[in-house]
C-alpha cells in the first residue's frame, strides 16, 4: 500500500534516537556529574553504631576490686512480632495487667517505631530475670533479653570516692566537642568523673547496614570501616577498702567526715563522708528516683564533706602556727609563755583551758595542753615580725605559709570539685577595718578560729606534712593504671614532693613530741593505742548557723587530727564530727578505731564494740531532727498517696514508687547548712 | 509444509530471539537480585513462591506460548485478529464488575493466586485489530474517516483502561499513532500532538502571564517575519492567529481546568514533581482516597523518585556490584521488582550497565524497525511498528520516570520488569512478529 511512506521509518528511528539520546545524557548526569547520590544513598542505608567498651575496674590497695561491671538485663520487645504470644505469661512473670502491658507497647511503638525493638522492663528483678530465662522461648520472637552493663559497687562503700556514671548533657556535649553523643554515659563525679577518659577506654564504631524500615540487616562492607573497641583501663588506689568501710560505719547517722592518708606517698587510704549511702543505688532502673530524693535533702548525702566541707579547724592547726612561727625563726622550741588562764595581749581577753603555771613553758608543753594564749602569741609575733616590716606583709607571709600547707588553697586530688577552705586575703581586712588593723584584731587566726575555715582533706595533709617533717605528697587516690603509657600524664604531679619548711629534723621532732604528748597525758587520750606512738591534736572549733532565720551558736564541732605511729609516720587522720562536742569526744576515738585497724589489720573485740557503740550514736542537733521527721512524714505521705493512686488503677504497687529503695540510705536529714562564714568566739 | 520442524527454524530471527532472552534473563536477575533474602537457592528457585522463581515460571510459560506461535500458521493472526479484539474488549468490560481491589487500580482479575490485567493484554489485541485494519486492501487512509477509525479502535481500550485507574497503561495506546503516522497519518497531527504536550510543560513550568506574554511576542514576531507572505495571503495571519487564541487558550484555562478538575490530586502532585514543583492542594476538595494517597509519604510519587534517582545516581560509572547496591536491596525503592526494576541496574552496574541497557532496547527497536520495512504484506509491516512503538513507549516512560525526567505512571520496563501479564503478553508480541516475519517470503495476504 503507502510505499511511499517508507521515508518516514527515519523519522521514527529518530525520534526513537532522541529519546534514548535524553534518557542517556540524564543518565550521565545522575551518575556521574555528583557525588551526591553517593552519600545520600549512604545516608539512607549505613547508620554508624558505636560499640561501648567495658569500663575500667577500680581496685584498692590490696587487689581488691571496688567498683566493677555486672550484667543486668532487660526485657526488649519488636512491637511486630507479638501476633501469637503468650502475654498472659509475660505479665504473670513481670507482675503486670494487661492494661500496663498494652501501655508499655504503645509507649514502645510511639518511641522507636514498630520495626525496631525497645526496652519493655529495664533492670529485671533477679526472679524475673530467672523466670524469664528458662521461658524465653515461649516468648520469642517478640520478647527477648538484652544484656546492659551497668557499675557495680561490691563493697557498697566509697560512693563519694568513686561518684557515679550517668547521662551526658547538653553542655558537656559542647565542652567535649561533641565526642560524647546524646545517651552516652559518662563519669559525672569522683574518680569515674576525674579519671573518665582512662575509664572508658576507647569507643568503637560499627557501620551497619539498615533497610527502609531502620531495621539492621548487616554490616557494611563486611566492617571494612568498622573499628574495634578498647575496653577501659583499671584503676589502683591506695584505698583500702575495709577502713573505708569502717569509716562510712562509724559515721552513719553523723554528719562528718574521716579522711585517712598515708604520708609517704600521699595515697588516700580512706575518705569517708557522712551521711553517705550505697552507691549501688544510682545504677539500675531506680537510679532516677534514688537520685532525686538525695538530691532533694538538705543534710546533702551526695555533697562529699571531705572535700567539699569547710569547717574552722579550731585547734587543730596549732601546730601549723608552730611550724611558721619556728621557720621564721620568732621563737624557739624553748619559747614559754605563762598564761593563767587567759590571753590579755590583745583588748579582750582570749579564754585557754589552763591555769596551771608552765602549761605553756615550752613548745613542748604548750601544744600538749593546747594552750591559747600561747598560740595567740605566737601568731602575733609571726604577723608582727619586725624583719617583715608591718602587720601587713607580716600577714601576707603568714598566709603564704598557709597556702603552702595546702591550707586556703585546692591541694589538687584526683576528684572533682575540691573546695579550698579559706584564708583571706589582706584586702579583707583592709576593707572591713578601713585599713586599720592589727595582729589583734584577727588573733583569732591563731586558734584556727575566725576568717579561716580548712576541709578535712587538708587538715589530713596537714598532718602529713608534719608526719614528714616538712614536707607532702599531693593526696591521691590513683597509684597507678593498668598498661600505663608514657602519654598517661595524669598521675605526674602526685609523684611531686612539695618542701614546705626548712625546719630542721630535731625541731621538728619537738612539734612531733608536743602532739605525741596530747595523747599520752592531754587532751588526746582517747586515741591512744596499745604499742603505738600516736601524735595527734584535738579541736573544738566554735560554730554559728541559721535556725528559722536567726543566727545561733551552734554546739561545736568535733575536730581530731593526728598520725602515727610517730617515730616512722604511715597513715595521718583528720577527723570531723559536726556539733559533737569536744573533739577527744566523737573525732578521737573515731580516729584511734581507723589508724589502729590500718596499723594492725584488726581489731580486738572490745574494740569492735566500740565501733559498734559510736555506729549506734546519733549526733544530731534536735533542731535537725525535727526537720528530718517532717520531711520524713512528707514522703511517707507521698508514697501512701502514690500507693492508693496504684491500686485504685489496678496497677501493682510499689514498683515505681519513688523513693521506695531510698529506705536503704543511711544518713538522714539535716535543715541547717553551716554557716561559717564570719565565725568569732 | 513437508516437515514440520524444519518448517519452524526457517525464516526465524535468531538475533531478536537472542536480546529478548538477554533481556528476561537479566530481568530475573535483577529481580533476584532485589528480592533474595539469604534463603536456599535452589529451594527459592523450586518453590515458585518467591517473586524471581515466579518470573521464572512466567518465562517458561512464555517459551511454551512463543513455540506454540512459531507452530502457529501466521494466516491465524491476520484471520482472528478482530475476534481476538473483541475478545479483548470483552475482558476489559468484565474487568468492571470482577475486579479485585489491588493498590489502587481496578484494572486486576484475580484467579487461583494468580492476576491478570487486561489492560495490558489488549495492547497485543489492538495491535492486532490496526494491522487488520491498515492493511485492509479497499482501505484509503488518507481520507479522515478510516483515520477516525484507526483512532478509535486505539482509544476505545485506551478510555475502557482510564476508568480502571489506569491512566499509565492507557497512555501507551498512544504510541499507536506514530504507527498510523507510518502508515500516513499526516505528520501534521504528530507536529500538533508534540507542540501541545511543549505547551502543556512550558504552562508547568512558566508564570502563567509570563508565558501569555512570551506567547504573544512569538506571534507577533512571527508575523512581523512573515509580513511578505500575509500581504500575499490573508490566510496566513489568520492561522497565526488562531494558533496564539488557542495556545494563550490552553495555557490559561485548559490545563488548569485539566489539573483541578480532570487530574486526581495525587496525580498532579506527581506531575509536579517531574519538573521540581510543589503542589499546593486544597485539601478540602479532596475524596478521603486521594487524601490517602497523597498523605503516605512513601506513596507519593516525590518519594518512589528520590529514591530511585538515589539508587541510580549512587551507581556511579561501574556500578556497586551485584547485590550490593544498598538502595535496592534493602527496600528504598517502592514497587523496585515492577516499575522500578532499572534501578537494580543503575545502581548496580551504573552508567557503563545502563548504557549497555539502552543499547540492547535501542537495537532491539532498530532491529524490529529494519524487519518491518522488509515485510511484503503491510499487516506483518504494520504489526512490526506496533510492536515497536509499543516497546519503545514502555522503554522510554519507565526508565524516563525512574531518573526523574517523566512522572510517575505505572508502566513496566519490557521484558525485565516483575509480573506475568507484562512479561507473557510482551513474549507474545514478540513472537507473533517472528513467526510473522518468518513468512514473509510469502505472498500478500
Amino acid at each position: 500500500m503507502p510505499a511511499f511512506n517508507q521515508s518516514r521509518q527515519n523519522v521514527i528511528k529518530l525520534i526513537f534516537l532522541v529519546a534514548f539520546i535524553i534518557l542517556a545524557i540524564r543518565l550521565l548526569y545522575l551518575q556521574l556529574s555528583s557525588t551526591q547520590y553517593d552519600l545520600l544513598a549512604l545516608d539512607n542505608a549505613v547508620s554508624k553504631k558505636i560499640v561501648y567498651p567495658d569500663r575500667g575496674i577500680i581496685f584498692d590497695r590490696k587487689g581488691r576490686s571496688i567498683l566493677e561491671n555486672t550484667q543486668t538485663y532487660d526485657l526488649m520487645v519488636m512491637p511486630t512480632q507479638l501476633k501469637g504470644l503468650d502475654t498472659v505469661g509475660i505479665c504473670n512473670i513481670l507482675k503486670i495487667d494487661m492494661a500496663t502491658f498494652r501501655e508499655r507497647i504503645i509507649g514502645a511503638i510511639v518511641k522507636n517505631g514498630r520495626y525496631r525493638p525497645s526496652i519493655f522492663e529495664s533492670s529485671l528483678s533477679v526472679e524475673a530475670f530467672v523466670q524469664l530465662q528458662e521461658n524465653i522461648f515461649r516468648f520469642e520472637p517478640g520478647f527477648f533479653l538484652q544484656e546492659r552493663p551497668i557499675r557495680s559497687y561490691p563493697f557498697k562503700a566509697a560512693a563519694h570516692i568513686l561518684g557515679y556514671v550517668g547521662e551526658v548533657d547538653s553542655s558537656i556535649l559542647r565542652k567535649t566537642n561533641y565526642y560524647y553523643q546524646m545517651g552516652d554515659y559518662m563519669g559525672l563525679t569522683g574518680l569515674e568523673r576525674f579519671y573518665e577518659p582512662i575509664l572508658m577506654g576507647q569507643r568503637g564504631v560499627r557501620y551497619q547496614i539498615k533497610d527502609n524500615k531502620n531495621r539492621i540487616v548487616g554490616l557494611y562492607e563486611n566492617g571494612l570501616y568498622d573499628s574495634v573497641a578498647i575496653a577501659g583501663r583499671n584503676l589502683r588506689t591506695s584505698i583500702d577498702i575495709d577502713i573505708q568501710v569502717l569509716a562510712e560505719r562509724m559515721l552513719h547517722n553523723k554528719l562528718g567526715a574521716i579522711v585517712a592518708i598515708d604520708p609517704r606517698s600521699g595515697g588516700i587510704i580512706a575518705m569517708a563522708s557522712g551521711p553517705t549511702y550505697d552507691p549501688n543505688l544510682l545504677t539500675g532502673n531506680q537510679r532516677r528516683n534514688n537520685f532525686s530524693w538525695m538530691l532533694m535533702d538538705t543534710a546533702r548525702p551526695l555533697f562529699n564533706r571531705a572535700i567539699k566541707g569547710q569547717y574552722p579547724p579550731g585547734s587543730t592547726v596549732k601546730p601549723a602556727g608552730a611550724l611558721i612561727a619556728l621557720d621564721e625563726g620568732v621563737i624557739t622550741p624553748a619559747f614559754g609563755l605563762g598564761c593563767n588562764g587567759a590571753y590579755f595581749g590583745c583588748r579582750r581577753a582570749i579564754g585557754c583551758t589552763h591555769k596551771t603555771p608552765g602549761h605553756a613553758g615550752n613548745l613542748r608543753v604548750a601544744l600538749a595542753n593546747s594552750c591559747n594564749s600561747y598560740f595567740s602569741h605566737l601568731y602575733r609575733l609571726a604577723i608582727d615580725n619586725p624583719r617583715l616590716g608591718g602587720t601587713v606583709n607580716g600577714y601576707l607571709r603568714w598566709k603564704q605559709y598557709m597556702n603552702s600547707f595546702g591550707l586556703g588553697v585546692r591541694l589538687g586530688v584526683d576528684l572533682p570539685s575540691e573546695d579550698k577552705g579559706l584564708i583571706v586575703d589582706t584586702s579583707f581586712y583592709n576593707k572591713l577595718y578601713n585599713r586599720s588593723w592589727s595582729s589583734c584584731t584577727n588573733v583569732f587566726l591563731g586558734i584556727g578560729q575566725g576568717e579561716m575555715q580548712a576541709t578535712p582533706l587538708q587538715m589530713a595533709n596537714m598532718m602529713c606534712i608534719i608526719a614528714n617533717k616538712g614536707f607532702y605528697y599531693t593526696p591521691h587516690f590513683v597509684q597507678s593504671i593498668d598498661g600505663q603509657m608514657a602519654s598517661d600524664t595524669v598521675l605526674n604531679r602526685y609523684k611531686q614532693k612539695h618542701q614546705v619548711t626548712n625546719i630542721s629534723n630535731e625541731t621538728f621532732e619537738i612539734v612531733q613530741l608536743g602532739m605525741q604528748d596530747v595523747v599520752d597525758q592531754g587532751t588526746g587520750g582517747v586515741a591512744r593505742i596499745k604499742g603505738i606512738a600516736v601524735a595527734a591534736k584535738t579541736g573544738t572549733s566554735e560554730n554559728y548557723g541559721m535556725i528559722y532565720g536567726k543566727r545561733e551558736k551552734l554546739k561545736d564541732h568535733s575536730w581530731f587530727v593526728c598520725f602515727a605511729p610517730r617515730e616512722n609516720p604511715t597513715i595521718a587522720v583528720a577527723v570531723i564530727v559536726e556539733n559533737a562536742g569536744f573533739g577527744a569526744t566523737w573525732a578521737g576515738p573515731m580516729a584511734a578505731l581507723v589508724m589502729e585497724k590500718y596499723l594492725r589489720d584488726t581489731l580486738s573485740a572490745a574494740r569492735w564494740k566500740e565501733v559498734e557503740r559510736i555506729e549506734n550514736t546519733e549526733i544530731i542537733l534536735p533542731i535537725v531532727k525535727a526537720k528530718r521527721n517532717r520531711l520524713d512524714s512528707l514522703r511517707k505521705e507521698k508514697m501512701r498517696k502514690l500507693q492508693l493512686k496504684a491500686t485504685a488503677s489496678g496497677k501493682y504497687p510499689g514498683k515505681n514508687i519513688p523513693g521506695k529503695k531510698t529506705a536503704a540510705v543511711h544518713y538522714h536529714f539535716s535543715a541547717i547548712k553551716p554557716d561559717n562564714e564570719e565565725q568569732f568566739i | 509444509m513437508k516437515n514440520n520442524s524444519f518448517e519452524i527454524s526457517r525464516g526465524i530471527d535468531w538475533v531478536l530471539i537472542g536480546v529478548y532472552l538477554v533481556l528476561v534473563l537479566t530481568g530475573i536477575a535483577s529481580i533476584f537480585a532485589t528480592t533474595y533474602r539469604d534463603e536456599n537457592i535452589i529451594n527459592g528457585f523450586l518453590s515458585f513462591k518467591t517473586d524471581y522463581s515466579r518470573q521464572l515460571l512466567f518465562f517458561l510459560i512464555s517459551i511454551v506460548l512463543a513455540v506454540c506461535i512459531l507452530l502457529t500458521d501466521s494466516k491465524f493472526f491476520t484471520a482472528t485478529s478482530i475476534i481476538f479484539y473483541a475478545f479483548g474488549l470483552i475482558l476489559l468490560i468484565l474487568v468492571f464488575p470482577f475486579h479485585t481491589d489491588v493498590k489502587g487500580t481496578k484494572s486486576i482479575i484475580r484467579f487461583s493466586g494468580f492476576q491478570l490485567q487486561p489492560a495490558e493484554l489488549c495492547k497485543l489485541f489492538v495491535n492486532l485489530a490496526l494491522a487488520k485494519y491498515l492493511s485492509s486492501l479497499d482501505l484509503n487512509f488518507r481520507k479522515l474517516r478510516s483515520q477516525l477509525i484507526a483512532a478509535s479502535l486505539v482509544l476505545v481500550p485506551a478510555i475502557l483502561t482510564i476508568f480502571q485507574n489506569e491512566t499509565g497503561l492507557a497512555l501507551v495506546y498512544l504510541s499507536f499513532f506514530l504507527v498510523m503516522y507510518r502508515e500516513g497519518l499526516p505528520s501534521a497531527i504528530l507536529v500538533i500532538g508534540f507542540s501541545l504536550a511543549v505547551l502543556v510543560v512550558m504552562t508547568l513550568l512558566i508564570d502563567q502571564n509570563l508565558l501569555a506574554i512570551i506567547l504573544t511576542l512569538a506571534a507577533i514576531g512571527f508575523i512581523f517575519a512573515a509580513r511578505r507572505q500575509i500581504k500575499r495571503d490573508r490566510s496566513v495571519l489568520v492561522l497565526v492567529i488562531a494558533i496564539w487564541v488557542v495556545a494563550v487558550g490552553i495555557q490559561r484555562f485548559a490545563v488548569p481546568y485539566f489539573f483541578n478538575s480532570v487530574l486526581k490530586p495525587y496525580q498532579v502532585q506527581r506531575i509536579y514533581a517531574t519538573v521540581g514543583k510543589d503542589f499546593q492542594v486544597d485539601a478540602a476538595s479532596m475524596s478521603d482516597e486521594d487524601i490517602k494517597k497523597m498523605g503516605d509519604k512513601k506513596k507519593a510519587g516525590n518519594y518512589n523518585v528520590k529514591q530511585s534517582t538515589i539508587a541510580i545516581g549512587s551507581g556511579g560509572f561501574w556500578g556497586k556490584g551485584l547485590m550490593k547496591g544498598t538502595q535496592t536491596r534493602y527496600d528504598f525503592v517502592p514497587e523496585q521488582r515492577t516499575d522500578f526494576i532499572f534501578c537494580t541496574i543503575g545502581e548496580g552496574f551504573g552508567f557503563v550497565g545502563s548504557i549497555v541497557l539502552l543499547g540492547l532496547y535501542l537495537f532491539m527497536l532498530f532491529r524490529i524497525i529494519s524487519l518491518a520495512e522488509r515485510q511484503r504484506s503491510s499487516f506483518s509491516r504494520t504489526y512490526a511498528y506496533g510492536v515497536a512503538s509499543v516497546f519503545f513507549f514502555h522503554v522510554f516512560i519507565n526508565i524516563g520516570m525512574t531518573i526523574g525526567i517523566i512522572p510517575v505512571i505505572g508502566i513496566t520496563l519490557p521484558f525485565m520488569s516483575y509480573g506475568g501479564t507484562s512479561l507473557i503478553t510482551f513474549s507474545v508480541l514478540l513472537f507473533i512478529l517472528i513467526r510473522l516475519d518468518a513468512d514473509r517470503q510469502m505472498v500478500i495476504r
